[in-house]
Order: C-alpha cells, then sequence, then structure tokens
C-alpha cells in the first residue's frame, strides 16, 4: 500500500483547504493504481487465472525468492520488497491481498510491466507471495540510533 | 570592482613585458599587423638535410619569441579571474599550455591534468555549481572537442557556464603535414553548436580579448551556458607583433533579468489570495541568495515548496518542505508557482510508459500556473531538452532568483492582516505534515536496513552520521539510483550543500562533476562527499588520478549495484511488453562477471580505497578510515555494493 496515504495530514489540510477533498480525489486515485485492484480493469488474456480467493498462501518461499529474482521484481521493488521512492512500492513484509496482488502484476494500472502467465505462473506467484509475506518486519526506527530523529536544523 | 583593478594590473604588467618580448619580432607592422601576426619568412620552411644541421644558420632566422600571442590570450584569461584550466594536452593549444605553466606561473589560472575532454568539461561543470562562475577548459582540435561533446551537453541542459577555449589550425599553409590535417577543422564550433551558447573565431589578438571578455559575459548572464572560443594554433605561437596596440577590454556583467512589474505584482496576487498555493523550484537558486529568496517568499505566504532538486534550492528540514509528497501536494494545489522548471508540463501530469504511451493531468482545470523562467528567453530547436509545452496562465520571461526580490515585496503589499492570519493557520498544518512526511520516512528506511547488498537508505543513514557534524557539501546528484534518499535524511541548509544533477542525463557526469565541485570546495576547506555509481565512473574512471595527482580532498563511496540499472529496467518493460521474460535482460545492462574491483581500481589511480563491502555492519567503520583519509587532504574511496535502488 502507498506508505501515507491515509495519512492524517491531508485529512487536516483537507478541512483548511476548502477545495482540497475533491482535488485529492484524482491525486489518491493515480498513487493507489498499482493496488487498486478494480475487477473492471481487469480484463485482460489472464483475468480467467486470476484466484479468486484472498485468503493467505503459504507456498514455497524460497523458491518464491529464487523467482522474485529471476523474475526481476527486485529490479524496481528492491532485494527485500523495500521499494524505492523512483521506482516501486514497498511491497513487503505484509503484502496486499493476494487477488489485488495477482491482478495488478498481470494487468497493471500504472507504470509497472504487465506479466502474463506465459512469463510467471499462478503457482509461482503464490511461491513469490509467500516469499514477500514471509520477510521479517523491520525494527522501529526508534531503536535503529542513525535514524532517530535529531532537532530541526536552524532555518537559515 | 575588484576585477577591473585586477583587468587593469594585468593589462599594464602585459603591455611592459610586451615592449621587451617585441624586440625578437621579425615583423614590425603597422597597427592592422595586430590583426594577422607575422609568420616566418616563406622561404625558411624547414629542411631536415645534412647541410641544414652542419652549416652556420643564417642570421635573418628568428627561431625564438618571448612575447608569443598566447601570453596575451592568457592575460586575457586570467583577466576573467578564471582560477583553474582543466585539460587533456594537445597539440593545437600547445602554445597556450605553455603560456599557462610558464607565463603565468600554473596561477590563475593553474593547470589541472585530465585524462579524457569529458572529464575537462565535467570538472568544469562540478566546479560552476559550486562557485558560481566558469573555469576554463582547453580542448584539442577536431577529436577533443569530439571527447568533450557530451559534457558540454550535459552543462547546456543543466544552464552551467563552462568557458570551452579550443585549439585549431585554420590557414591549411601552416599546418604540418599528417597529424596536424586530422586534427584541423574548417568551422569547429560546428559540433557542439546546438548546445552552446555563444562562439567565435578570432582572427587577431585584438579580436581575441573582445571575443574572450564577451563570451564571459554571454556564459553567466542567465540563462547561463557553456561558450566557445577558437584559439587559433598561429595566432597563439607568433610573436606578438612590436607595436600592437593590445588591450583586455572591461568586463562587465550583465544583471539578470527581472520579471515585469506588472506581471510579478499579478503573481503576487494570485499567490495571496490562493487557498492553496505550492511553489515548485528546479533549478531556481543560483546562489545562496536565491535560497534565502525562496524561503522567504514561503514563509510570507505559508505555502509548501516542492524542490525538484536541479539546485540546492530550499532546506530539506524547513516545515515547509514538502518535496517528499510532490506529486500530491501538487495535485490539490490551486495555484503553482514553477520557478526555473525543466518541465512544468511533466510536473503537473502523469505518464504511463505502456504499449500505448497515455498521460493525464493532476490538475483542476482551474489551478492557475505562473512560470518564471529565464529558459523563455532563450531556446533553441534541435536538442528536445525543453520538454513539452507548458500551458501556463501567467509566463514570466525573467531570471527567477532576481525576480524574487520584486516578487516578495509585491506578496507583502499584497497581505492583510487577516489574510496573514489565517495563512499562519496554514503554516501549522504544513508543519505537523512535514513532521509527519519525516517520521514516515525514517520508518521507510528501516526496511531492508540489514540487507545485503547494502540498502541505499542505508548508505545514506551511515554516511550522514559520520559527516554531519563536518561543514559537508554532496557533490553528486541522488537521483534516481539513490531513490534521493540523502535529499529525505539529511539536513539541507546551505547553497553549497547540493548541486543537483548532471542536466542531460548523459552518464558519465557525476564522477569528473564531482571532482571539480571538491576542487571548488577545497579552497573553502569544506569535506566534500560523492555517491558514486559505478556504471557513470566508468566512462572515464582517469577523474580519480586527476584527483590523486591535484590533491584534491574527495569522499567517493560507491553506490555500486552492477549494473547499468536504469537500463535493466527499460529491458524487462521490453521482455514483459514483448511477452519474451526477463530471463535474459541482463545481457548489455549488467556489469559483473567479473565483478569490477573499485578499490584496486582507485588504489592504482593513488587513492585510498577499500573494499568491496556488502555486509552493512562493515559500512560504518569503512566511511570512518576513508574519512581520515580525506582529512588528510586526499580523495579515497569506499566501494560498496549496494541495491539496485
Amino acid at each position: 500500500m502507498f506508505p501515507g496515504s491515509e495519512h492524517s495530514w491531508r485529512n487536516q489540510l483537507r478541512g483548511f483547504w476548502l477545495r482540497g477533498l475533491p482535488r485529492m480525489v484524482p491525486a489518491i486515485i493515480l498513487v493507489m493504481l498499482p493496488w487498486m485492484a478494480s475487477p473492471a480493469r481487469a480484463v485482460a488474456q489472464d483475468v480467467d487465472s486470476i484466484p479468486k480467493a484472498d485468503g493467505p498462501v503459504h507456498r514455497d518461499p524460497q523458491n518464491g525468492k529464487r523467482l522474485y529474482d529471476r523474475c526481476g521484481c527486485y529490479q524496481c521493488h528492491g532485494g527485500q520488497g523495500q521499494g524505492s521512492i523512483l521506482t516501486g512500492p514497498r511491497i513487503g513484509p505484509n503484502p496486499t491481498g493476494f487477488s489485488g496482488f495477482v491482478r495488478y502484476i498481470r494487468q497493471p494500472g500504472g507504470e509497472m510491466p504487465p506479466y502474463t502467465s506465459k512469463i510467471v505462473s499462478d503457482a509461482e506467484l503464490t511461491d513469490i507471495y509467500a516469499f514477500l509475506q514471509s520477510l521479517p518486519p523491520p525494527q522501529s526506527a526508534k531503536k535503529i540510533p542513525l535514524l532517530i530523529s535529531e532537532p530541526r536544523a536552524e532555518k537559515k | 570592482m575588484a576585477r577591473s583593478k585586477q583587468t587593469s594590473f594585468d593589462r599594464r604588467d602585459f603591455l611592459k613585458t610586451a615592449v621587451a618580448g617585441g624586440a625578437a619580432s621579425l615583423v614590425a607592422g603597422n597597427a592592422s599587423a595586430a590583426a594577422l601576426p607575422p609568420g616566418p619568412p616563406r622561404g625558411l620552411a624547414p629542411v631536415m638535410c645534412r647541410a641544414a644541421e652542419v652549416e652556420d644558420p643564417s642570421d635573418a632566422e628568428v627561431l625564438t619569441t618571448e612575447r608569443p600571442g598566447s601570453d596575451f590570450m592568457v592575460d586575457v584569461i586570467k583577466s576573467l579571474g578564471i582560477a583553474y584550466v582543466a585539460a587533456n594536452p594537445g597539440s593545437s593549444f600547445r602554445g597556450l599550455h605553455e603560456s599557462v605553466i610558464n607565463y603565468a606561473g600554473n596561477h590563475s589560472p593553474e593547470l589541472i591534468t585530465c585524462c579524457h575532454e569529458e572529464s575537462s568539461v565535467g570538472i568544469a561543470h562540478g566546479y560552476a555549481k559550486i562557485e558560481g562562475k566558469p573555469m576554463a577548459v582547453f580542448a584539442h582540435s577536431t577529436v577533443g572537442l569530439q571527447h568533450a561533446a557530451m559534457a558540454i551537453f550535459n552543462a547546456y541542459c543543466d544552464r552551467v557556464p563552462v568557458y570551452i577555449v579550443l585549439g585549431n589550425t585554420i590557414d591549411a599553409t601552416m599546418r604540418r603535414p599528417g597529424v596536424e590535417w586530422d586534427h584541423s577543422v574548417q568551422d569547429a564550433a560546428a559540433m557542439v553548436r546546438d548546445y552552446i551558447k555563444w562562439d567565435d573565431l578570432p582572427i587577431s589578438l585584438p579580436h581575441f580579448a573582445e571575443s574572450a571578455v564577451r563570451a564571459y559575459k554571454i556564459a553567466m548572464t542567465p540563462p547561463t551556458m557553456p561558450v566557445l572560443l577558437v584559439a587559433d594554433g598561429e595566432l597563439q605561437e607568433r610573436p606578438v607583433p612590436a607595436d600592437a596596440e593590445l588591450r583586455i577590454p572591461k568586463l562587465t556583467l550583465a544583471a539578470p533579468p527581472q520579471g515585469d512589474s506588472a506581471a510579478v505584482a499579478e503573481a503576487a496576487r494570485l499567490l495571496v489570495a490562493a487557498e492553496s498555493p505550492v511553489i515548485v523550484a528546479d533549478r531556481a537558486a543560483r546562489t545562496p541568495a536565491g535560497l534565502a529568496y525562496l524561503v522567504e517568499l514561503a514563509e510570507l505566504l505559508q505555502a509548501p515548496v516542492v524542490d525538484q532538486a536541479g539546485r540546492m534550492n530550499f532546506p530539506t528540514r524547513h516545515p515547509l518542505n514538502h518535496s517528499g509528497h510532490g506529486r500530491i501536494i501538487i495535485s490539490i494545489a490551486d495555484v503553482i508557482l514553477g520557478l526555473e522548471l525543466t518541465d512544468f508540463w511533466g510536473t503537473v501530469h502523469s505518464y504511463r510508459d505502456q504499449l500505448t504511451r497515455s498521460s493525464q493531468s493532476l490538475l483542476d482545470r482551474s489551478t492557475k500556473l505562473i512560470s518564471i523562467t529565464a529558459n523563455d528567453l532563450y531556446i533553441k530547436g534541435n536538442y528536445q531538452d525543453f520538454q513539452r509545452y507548458p500551458e501556463v496562465d501567467l509566463a514570466i520571461a525573467a531570471d527567477a532568483e532576481a525576480t524574487l526580490p520584486s516578487l516578495i515585496d509585491a506578496v507583502k503589499r499584497a497581505l492583510t492582516a487577516d489574510r496573514k492570519q489565517m495563512l499562519e493557520q496554514r503554516g501549522k498544518l504544513l508543519a505537523r505534515s512535514h513532521q509527519d512526511l519525516s517520521e514516515e520516512t525514517r520508518t521507510e528506511a528501516t526496511y531492508a536496513w540489514d540487507a545485503s547488498p547494502i540498502s541505499t537508505a542505508r548508505l545514506s543513514a551511515e554516511l550522514w552520521g559520520q559527516i554531519k557534524d563536518k561543514d559537508w557539501s554532496l557533490v553528486s546528484p541522488v537521483a534516481p539510483g539513490m531513490s534521493n534518499w540523502p535529499l529525505r535524511l539529511w539536513a539541507f541548509d546551505k547553497h553549497y550543500q547540493f548541486i543537483g544533477g548532471p542536466g542531460g542525463y548523459g552518464v558519465g557526469y557525476g564522477a569528473p562533476a564531482a571532482v571539480g565541485a571538491a576542487l571548488a570546495n577545497q579552497r573553502h576547506g569544506r569535506f566534500s562527499v560523492n555517491i558514486q555509481c559505478d556504471g557513470d565512473l566508468m566512462y572515464a574512471p582517469g577523474v580519480l588520478w586527476t584527483a590523486a595527482h591535484h590533491r584534491i580532498p574527495l569522499l567517493n563511496i560507491m553506490h555500486n549495484n552492477r549494473a547499468y540499472h536504469q537500463e535493466v529496467m527499460h529491458l524487462q518493460r521490453m521482455g514483459n511488453r514483448h511477452n519474451r521474460g526477463v530471463d535474459r535482460a541482463h545481457l548489455g545492462t549488467t556489469i559483473d562477471h567479473p565483478n569490477i574491483d573499485f578499490a584496486k581500481l582507485a588504489q592504482g589511480m593513488g587513492l585510498r580505497a577499500e573494499g568491496p563491502i556488502s555486509d552493512p555492519k562493515e559500512l560504518g567503520p569503512a566511511i570512518g578510515r576513508a574519512i581520515s583519509a580525506v582529512e588528510r587532504g586526499e580523495p579515497a574511496l569506499v566501494d560498496v555494493v549496494t541495491q539496485p535502488r
């Protein structure tokens, strides 16, 4: 999920910037497109193969890691799914729901290159998903000395 | 004023020595003789035969001069306050080269020895971004300028002044047979004329002086850009005529163009009345004053700033800095002020690179767009760096930094007490959202914190931890390779702390620009840091030797993802689009098998270097050791194997 998409500041700004909310809608849609698994959008050749269930998937995370690398997922999303602000969002741990995950890979609404079942099968996707699920949660930034918030530098 | 004094001093110095040197001249011409300096008597062409070697030479043949034209050329260059000249040696400017090192004593300008002309121009590019003025580049006729071309294009796209002096021999009858013909060209500047601002081919020393001063003035007038002056070989090497009336014209830089007062007032009216104004800055702050003006304007309006980082425009930890969610902020704006934007259209549109390319506006139709840019004053047709046509509502053709003071005054006049109170409330909300964004960013940095290869967030944090208490300057781009992490995590608040990007995205800019910026920082005692991409360094790695040779302190931290990674992603896109997969996307795009040992490469060039480091726990200590070397006054390198982005 796009980090910060439901962040409180925007709600506060919405109250203050009178026209804020209607203007935000297209922006939020644009930003969320990668993870909006709208059925209406999923009309391509692989639509029939998309799993309908959205429950937990437990397959082979080790094979999933191998496939994650082989399919080039790491190229935009990083070796541990951490994402990049410029190439692709964070996708692990705790990936989005499985059906949305598969739908987006087959029929991406944003910039991501599409992966048909010829390139990566549904079974392989379940392993990749299992790998993303298996990633350990990060430690808190408050416990990493290098990331502990410093006092803001004085304005110049 | 200081420059004027310097000019007159140098002029006197030159004329005094010209009298002495002129005695060696063969021809005492009239005033117009300076237009075409005398050559050797035509009958005395060199003949390599036994008689010529054993017989007494003719008394009539003068073989030396102590006042070559190149000495005067160097006086002119000196008068412009040019401190350095970067060059890979070339015979077409051998006269100038000798005059710099002997006549000028290799001081102001000092020669910086380069291993490639692309490095020479890249060094000058980085230097100008720190120092705010050009250094010179000597380039060698055909082949040298061809090597330099990509770097010149980068500087042109980046609106950075570079002062190029090109050796060439115009008179065909004076060329040495063989190589000099290969290295001579009829219209040298034609090679790069599409992406320089001005050029000339002076045919006399007075002409050289006038054009040299004019070139400097043109290069420094916004939009600043590279200029090129051809220094004819004969003009360099022939003696200055004894009675030549040489003088160096006065240099007066043009005041940068300010925006039309009525248009500026209208911009202020729109901004003050806006409910959700946004300021977007790209190459706005040419100098530290530009940064201060932008802070003042943003605080007056309590408007968020999206810094596109073409320059160091706005402090990263200022509560009004909202660059981290720029797209969303822009999409909810009702007025957008664009300051020296490279791509206003791209700023307000999303673009989708699928089989059918498509775009979509981010804006409501009623959003008002105001542009202030000097790019409206100068545009060329062939190279397409001007981007797509932006449909703005108010276009002010002017230098943004020069226009900001009058815009600030106009905003102050338009603000009422009630309005100020309302803006203060807006500012408080923006400050809170900035704080939220900062915490969100720190949380994002924790993902893949212990990953190997090392995450770009971890690399940035480790580096910041060790430089934050120094007077530091980041002399490299941070996008796309570093995912902007330094700008997201570090506290940038001084103009010299960041130098923006390459301009034309010509790979190979990073390493030489870092060396040039570090050269400029050295005089100020600053600690220069370069996050260096592997593919970029491999274009012309000899620039590391230049840094070692001239003892330029510079901390190089490799962002070594072992690929031209942008191209890996493009190949992935094509493979999937053509339904063939990505299995072979590494072919022609990755830099492995064998992995390049950048520590050994750097050591071979004379740097203190270590690596490759792929364990994040080893990174901090390695950076610390490299910092110690840099603080001793030398360049150092740490090879860090990193995540792709």
